[in-house]
């Protein structure tokens, strides 16, 4: 009786809304076509026809319909449509769930009792209907006067206020909260109160974001290159050089799909590469880690395996004395900031530039508190071959090490502390081992050579006096320690051939001083902020809608909470990021693999291609590009030119790096374009509780403020696109558009409790409020290991069987203690580059490298940039491109800038903002001279991740101006036994170039 | 009448960047009727962050002065405007764009280079202070809402308030020869337009030498003391607010354990990071 109820309303209700709503009359006006909604047994149904922008109905099923929504029982299609169309009661939702299984619609679908039936072309048109029926009035933004609404939308740097007026985005700001939002946290330290301002900070590329909302080098249009043919030449060596010429979207997804299909048919399984960014323009559902891991796992794919670069040394070395495989070796991060700021005497940032890197997504959230312990006198040191921006601001000792030396430093600081006693010993005895080798090793008892001060100073230039000082003070003051942008990671010194060796030495310094005790702790503020970390919303790593439980984080909780079908890619084949070169040119390679379950996981050596799979055949790119990120990236060049790629794909919002080498364009809009939803820095099992470093934890809801440009699409329509095409849509997209899976992720969260759709929707954000109740705060990082206590902090890692002993009893090690001489790289034994102590090694690339060292005698770093995000929102005519520290305009032209000091241009005669040439064997990139005395001599500086790629003459063989720095770096990974970029141990010339002269 | 001001840090810019970007991102492809024309999409720095570097390693600093339109009491773009340039009772001064259409002459008329020629619309422009924001009941201008440190603060006090807390604070103005009477304060200006000098006390013992920490230095100009400080950690010592061309000083360096030290130098251009200064033993 009910389900003829409701269908008999449905007509209704669709010719009522289609009254109010152009939208859903177009919708219902677009094609002539028949749905029947019926019971299996054909005992109850109902048919619904669109003819000509009528809906025709009767009370029964319709041999002719070309839609078919088919229920086992009337009781199921009940249930069913009202759980699909409840966003339209959304309102009632409190008491409608109360008669609802989260999980119906999904065991109905898995058992084939719910079924969706015909062409997907149609099926997609009937949920389209629908859907814009169950949105009809879901009213968004906040009208602010002068005709403007305010929208909400988030970036990879905060998140921010849209302002939109006649369809076009005004201005985009930081949030300043409204006066209903909750209060902040408050710490008290020193008998002084401190509490953040109410409001969210923002990155300079979060701010940047409106020019490259109207870049010139969006992508408009669906493109094939001219001189490529699918069915006929496709001529891959002009890949990079052959122009372009505008389809239509249904050719594009044609071809597209048909490749698919052919590659598959004609290769077999894994002939398809997946290829992604590390990052994406923000949100839950337009992510990598979400629709297009769905879409791709539905088609197959080779996956490409992500080296943790911005973990490096920390993941292939650190963890194995301390654990924390799930974090990428990186440390526990709470409580630190109340910690800090009541005991701390000292910071040191080694390799730390937090004002520039900002915790990754975490824009200024730090910066009021950095601010803070300076108002307690707390000093400061930063060890850093340039006084980079933290350090000018902050003040402080500036000590400049030379480039991949730092662990030469640190076992020399090692030693005064041995020699003077000035470290923890009683810690050292209950909560470590192998301390005794360490010591040995420090004091030259194995090789004769003790590790002093006078013996790092032609290691490292830094004079004994300041190593001994430094170390003395260190020893004496209740020291936090900052070794990376985050407390630990993001730092140049982990990308290097001492990587490994240097995030070892910072665990072992810091055990030695008695890590965890108060004052004494990895941090430098960024993280451990007292916000409530209980409240659920899904972090981007959980997958989203990916419904992948294997390659995200989407088991750990969203797949208990979010109801979707789970996807799964059968393909095993891997390939190693940065050796797709090295897979498509040569047809084999090999990676070791981030498996951050347990320590081990990384000694699993893979190969390409796996045993019984093709080689790669085709690529299927989405996202920034790869040329900035990629060491010798002219390899890059030379692979997407291969003939082994048949058909390369390219689903880019701009023209830029690889979309130019592509066959096939798809022009993707940007997250502003879109809707989504999301957490400010919720990364998920990426960074668990990553949002701890936020003053305030912010979710939005992030509006569609404006429609996409020209013809592009959503990275998520693009995919439903190619999946109507492929028979997958019904399972792709669940019969949902973007808004609705919003409000089924919005359902998923803990949202509901505190804020009602409507209000969401209208407002765009909730602050979570802060714990209140300070007996409930998180208890501090390490104290519980300090004091051989089970493990207090709430992260779910590591995993109950990495626990040697009781769980929760001590750390990940064999031992559960502290390991001076780790035991799992004692049972791996195959590393000669990694041995159980972390003795020096010199790098492979520097001043140690003496034939090298004499034909380029100058050492380049390469950080993460201060102003892009990786390679997004750098170039393409953005504003970022005015930023003089970021590139400098000559000649019509926005070179990346080279930072060198004066010393080293003097002796090669070239002025400030003269161009030159920074080059060695494996290629050359023309930048814009800085001048600095903020940099060691002997030293260049240029940030890494330029977005363009842009070669004077033939790719992969001439110098670049486009800014990618990677070209001069090395493909060798840190130690051979690891898959670890190493580009901060690079060896250049430079030389003043003329772009009218010799040329490069 | 309360008129607004900027008071801007110089200590606290660490040179993001945000407060040059939030102009853009307001002006840029943005007409405001009545207020200001959009900006071109580059070449104009309507903020300019303007970057000084002082010393050398292993004891440098720079310095960011974010400088902009000073919305002058005593503008010279007024007086040369002939009424295209206006003065609002809030202190805010307005290139108007349909008066000023043509008007290359006030670029120049400005003398902090603040005023920009926009070549397409043949107009001159500067940054409005986000006055149609203002005038919306917006709290501040975007560059303080932007800014990560509170390095740049709006205040809109009345002019006996405003030089009151400019004498109490130690506020400066940009060439306040000029008598253009700016409404654009800066704290902590020493750092772009004075000079430091500075180095390292070591001490030698049983033939070690370390950093020699609490040695006192005296800095001398023309045989008398003019300011004295300690080492720290480090045997790192500063006096700054030097002036350029200051000529020559003198710093004698002391320590209750080893014998005292004097150093000459002079003080032209650049910042003086003195060689290491080593105290023996006494």
């Amino acid at each position: 009786m009910r389900f003829s109820l409701i269908l008999w309303c449905l007509p209704w209700v669709l010719r009522l809304y289609a009254r109010r709503s152009a939208k859903l009359r177009a919708l219902m006006a677009a094609r002539d076509f028949t749905v029947q909604i019926i019971v299996k047994d054909g005992s109850r149904g109902r048919w619904l026809r669109f003819e000509g922008g009528r809906l025709l109905s009767g009370a029964s099923a319709r041999a002719d319909a070309e839609v078919t929504l088919r229920f086992k029982s009337a009781a199921l299609g009940t249930r069913i449509l009202t759980r699909l169309t409840s966003g339209m009661f959304h309102f009632a939702w409190p008491v409608l769930k109360r008669f609802l299984e989260p999980m119906e619609v999904i065991t109905a679908a898995k058992n084939f009792a719910f079924e969706v039936l015909g062409p997907d072309e149609l099926t997609v048109q009937f949920t389209d209907i629908l859907n814009a029926m169950i949105t009809h009035g879901w009213r968004q933004g906040t009208p602010v006067g002068s005709g403007e609404i305010r929208y909400v939308n988030q970036t990879n740097g905060g998140p921010v206020f849209v302002y939109v007026k006649d369809g076009r985005i005004v201005r985009i700001t930081p949030m300043e909260f409204a006066a209903d939002d909750p209060q902040p946290w408050v710490i008290e330290a020193r008998g002084r109160k401190f509490s953040p301002p109410r409001r969210a900070t923002l990155s300079p590329h979060g701010l940047a974001s409106k020019s490259l909302v109207y870049s010139p080098k969006r992508l408009l249009y669906p493109m094939r290159r001219v001189d490529w043919d699918p069915q006929g030449e496709r001529n891959p060596q002009n890949r990079g050089k052959s122009g372009y010429v505008r389809i239509s979207w249904d050719e594009a997804l044609d071809i597209a799909a048909s490749e698919i299909k052919r590659v598959r048919r004609e290769h077999g399984h894994g002939a398809i590469l997946g290829s992604h960014g590390s990052h994406h323009t923000w949100g839950n559902i337009g992510y990598y880690l979400s629709a297009q891991i769905r879409f791709m796992n539905a088609i197959g794919h080779t996956r490409m395996v992500l080296n943790p670069d911005s973990w490096e040394g920390w993941y292939w070395g650190a963890m194995h004395h301390y654990g924390n495989s799930m974090r990428m070796g990186g440390a526990e991060p709470y409580g630190q900031l109340e910690d800090a700021l009541q005991h701390a005497e000292l910071i040191v940032f080694w390799s730390s530039d937090p004002e520039s890197t900002c915790g990754s997504y975490a824009a200024f959230e730090a910066t009021v508190r950095r601010q803070w312990a300076r108002q307690l006198g707390i000093k400061m040191v930063h060890i850093d071959p340039y006084l980079n921006p933290t350090a000018n601001w902050l003040g402080g000792k500036w000590i400049a090490p030379v480039p991949g030396s730092s662990p030469a430093l640190a076992h020399a600081i090692a030693y005064v502390w041995i020699s003077e006693g000035l470290y923890d010993r009683e810690y050292i005895e209950k909560r470590t081992t192998g301390f005794d080798k360490y010591r040995a090793y420090i004091m030259g008892e194995r090789d004769g050579t003790p590790k002093s001060p006078e013996w790092q100073a032609p290691e490292t230039g830094v004079a004994p006096h300041i190593v001994r000082a430094l170390a003395r003070e260190w020893g004496r003051k209740k020291t936090y320690l900052s070794c990376g942008g985050k407390g630990v990671a993001f730092g140049g010194a982990n990308r290097s051939a001492t990587g490994a060796q240097w995030a070892r030495a910072m665990v072992c310094l810091m055990t030695m001083q008695g890590l965890g005790k108060p004052g004494i702790n990895f941090g430098n503020l960024g993280t451990g902020a007292p916000v409530d970390l209980e409240f659920y919303f899904p972090g981007y790593a959980e997958g989203g809608i990916s419904g992948d439980v294997e390659c995200t984080a989407d088991a750990a909780q969203n797949y208990q909470r979010l109801p979707h079908l789970i996807s799964m890619n059968t393909v095993t084949q891997k390939v190693p990021r940065l050796r797709i070169p090295e897979a498509i040119l040569d047809g084999k390679t090999e990676g070791y693999p981030t498996d951050s379950r347990s320590l081990e996981g990384q000694f699993q050596k893979f190969s390409y291609p796996s045993p019984g799979h093709s080689p790669v055949r085709m690529m299927y790119k989405y996202g920034g590009s790869h040329f900035g990120t990629t060491m010798e990236s002219g390899r890059l060049a030379d692979a997407l030119r291969s003939e082994n790629l048949e058909f390369v794909l390219n689903q880019s919002i701009w023209n830029e790096g690889e979309a130019q080498f592509a066959d096939l364009i798809l022009p993707a809009c940007t997250n502003f374009e879109r809707a989504d939803i999301s957490e400010w820095a919720g990364s998920g099992g990426y960074v668990h509780h990553n949002h701890n470093q936020m003053n305030h934890r912010v979710i939005t809801l992030q509006h569609k403020c404006i429609e996409p440009l020209g013809e592009s699409k959503s990275d998520f329509q693009i995919f439903l696109e190619l999946a109507k095409r492929l028979g997958l849509s019904s399972y792709f997209g669940e019969g949902k558009t973007e808004l609705l899976w919003c409000h089924e992720i919005y359902l998923s969260s803990d949202l509901p409790k505190a804020i009602s759709w409507r209000k969401l929707l209208r407002k765009g954000y909730y602050v979570v409020p802060p714990e209140t109740n300070a007996a409930n705060r998180t208890k501090t990082s390490w104290r519980w290991f300090a004091e051989g206590r089970k493990k207090d902090v709430p992260e779910p890692a590591p995993l109950p069987a990495e626990y040697g002993g009781e769980y929760l009893d001590g750390l990940q090690t064999q031992s559960g203690l502290f390991e001076f001489e780790s035991s799992s790289l004692e049972r791996y034994g195959e590393d000669p580059e990694r041995p159980p102590l972390n003795i020096y090694i010199p790098a492979w690339e520097g001043r140690q490298t003496g034939a090298l060292y004499a034909r380029y005698p100058l050492q380049l770093i390469s950080p993460h940039p201060r102003f892009s995000f990786h390679t997004q929102t750098d170039g393409k005519d953005g504003v970022l491109n005015d930023i003089t520290d970021h590139r400098v305009l000559r000649d019509g032209h926005y070179y990346w800038i080279a930072r060198l000091n004066p010393a080293d241009a003097r002796a090669r005669g070239i002025a400030q903002h003269d161009l030159i040439k920074l080059y060695n064997d494996r290629g050359a990139v023309i930048c814009a001279a800085v001048l600095t005395e903020r940099l060691l001599a002997g030293v260049v500086h240029a940030y890494s991740s330029s977005a363009e790629y842009q070669p004077v003459g033939e790719a992969g063989a001439t110098a670049d101006i486009g800014g990618c720095i990677n070209v001069l770096t090395s493909k060798r990974h840190m130690t051979e036994k690891t898959s670890a970029c190493a580009p901060n141990s690079c060896l250049i010339e430079i030389e003043k170039w003329h772009p009218e002269g010799a040329g490069p | 009448m309360k008129k607004w001001n900027l008071v801007i840090d110089v200590a606290e810019c660490h040179n993001c960047n945000n407060c040059f970007l939030a102009v853009k991102d307001e002006y840029v492809g943005n007409d405001i009727p009545g207020y200001c024309a959009a900006q071109p999409s580059h070449g104009h720095r309507w903020i300019n962050i303007l970057s000084r570097e002082r010393g050398r390693a292993p004891m440098v600093d720079a310095a960011h002065v974010p400088t902009t339109c000073n919305h002058c009491d005593a503008a010279p773009c007024i007086a040369a405007g002939r009424g295209a340039v206006k003065k609002r009772p809030d202190g805010i001064v307005l290139i108007e764009p349909e008066a000023a259409k043509g008007r290359k002459d006030l670029v120049t008329a400005c003398p902090y280079g603040a005023i920009w020629w926009n070549e397409e619309r043949s107009l001159p422009q500067a940054w409005p202070f986000d006055a149609h924001l203002l005038d919306r009941g917006w709290p501040a201008p975007r560059p303080v809402q932007s800014c990560p440190t509170g390095a740049i603060r709006a205040l809109k006090v009345s002019d006996t308030e405003m030089t009151q807390m400019a004498r109490a604070q130690e506020l400066q103005t940009l060439r306040p020869e000029l008598g253009t009477r700016p409404r654009v304060y800066y704290r902590n200006l020493h750092r772009y337009t004075h000079l430091f000098a500075g180095g390292t006390v070591l001490g030698a013992k049983g033939g070690v030498i370390d950093c020699l920490a609490g040695a006192r230095l005296e800095l001398l100009n023309s045989g008398r003391v003019i300011a004295a400080t300690e080492t720290d950690t480090f045997g790192d010592f500063k006096f700054d607010r030097l002036a350029p061309d200051s000529g020559a000083y003198e710093i004698r360096a002391t320590h209750t354990d080893h014998r005292p030290v004097s150093v000459q130098f002079e003080v032209h251009r650049a910042s003086a990071v003195l060689e290491d200064i080593l105290l023996e033993s006494a």
